[in-house]
């Protein structure tokens, strides 16, 4: 048996998109109100879904303290209140939230978690999310 | 192919109590969620169908077939209830949120023709829900 369980985290970042490979007339092209030199920011909700049998002992697929203890020692503090722009997990990438969202995916797959990671969802702003879900494709 | 998910709320009490386990040991792994008295939630669930359009309706499944349905095989039984006192499935099984999604899913499962359960997902708050396709 196979139940998938999904919890969501918040996380307030700023950002700046630009590609210093491009001239700046080439980046506020691409990149609009978003290569604004002095940044800008976002309330970033996470969505991490796990996946897994619920132990008959307990009835729960994980321990939730530790899924959330996890997602807030790696991700929570590293990313909130932050400018995306200065940390080192995007010195060479343009911290576009689609990269973010393959970031977020890439850490918590490298890092012990109570039970099997499926996947992440990344809400930039209400009407823009991004699913990543590493060599699988995102459930829908 | 084409997917329909009707929304349904209902608001249940439980609690988390393990009896093979003694208090000390229902209170460290469920926490607060161990109190006897009990407690409860606002769930909404989403019940995903999927299935072809009709040619003579155009439905997949008749919204109103569908509603009588979650109020019937669900909604009557689990709102404003206490699970564990009063939903059999939870008499041998603890009612966290994983298994109110499986026994759900099993409620509906054969009864959703010509339309088959593709998904339910129970959220228990808006930052914690579930997922079961019945795999």
């Amino acid at each position: 048996m196979k139940v998938y369980l999904t919890r969501r985290y918040l996380f307030m970042s700023s950002h700046r998109l630009h590609n210093p490979s491009l001239t700046d007339t080439a980046n506020r092209e691409v990149y609009g109100k978003c290569n604004n030199p002095h940044g800008h920011g976002h309330n970033y909700f996470l969505e991490v879904t796990v996946s897994g049998s619920p132990a008959v002992e307990t009835g729960m697929v994980c321990d939730l303290g530790a899924l959330d203890t996890a997602v807030k020692s790696e991700i929570l503090e590293r990313f909130d209140h932050q400018n995306l722009n200065e940390l080192p997990e995007f010195d060479r990438i343009v911290p576009t939230t689609e990269n973010l969202a393959i970031r977020v995916q890439e850490i918590l797959s490298r890092v012990p978690l109570p039970t099997h990671l499926e996947g992440i969802r990344v809400e930039e702003t209400a009407n823009n999310s991004f699913e990543y879900a590493g060599a699988l494709e995102p459930r829908h | 192919m084409i997917y329909l998910t009707r929304k349904a709320e209902f608001s249940a009490a439980h609690y988390y109590h393990n009896p093979d386990w003694s208090p000390e040991e229902n209170q460290r792994v469920f926490g607060k969620c161990a109190n006897l008295n009990g407690h409860g939630h606002n769930y909404t669930l989403e019940v995903t169908v999927a299935g072809e359009v009709d040619a003579v309706t155009g439905f997949v499944i008749d919204l109103k077939l569908l509603k009588d349905i979650l109020n019937r095989e669900v909604l009557d039984d689990f709102d404003h209830r206490h699970l564990n006192k009063e939903v059999p499935e939870f008499a041998t099984q603890i009612p966290t949120t994983e298994n109110l999604a499986v026994a759900i899913w099993q409620r509906l499962e054969s009864k959703l023709h010509p339309a088959r359960l593709h998904r339910v997902r129970l959220y228990e708050l808006p930052d914690l829900f579930v997922d079961y396709y019945g795999e």
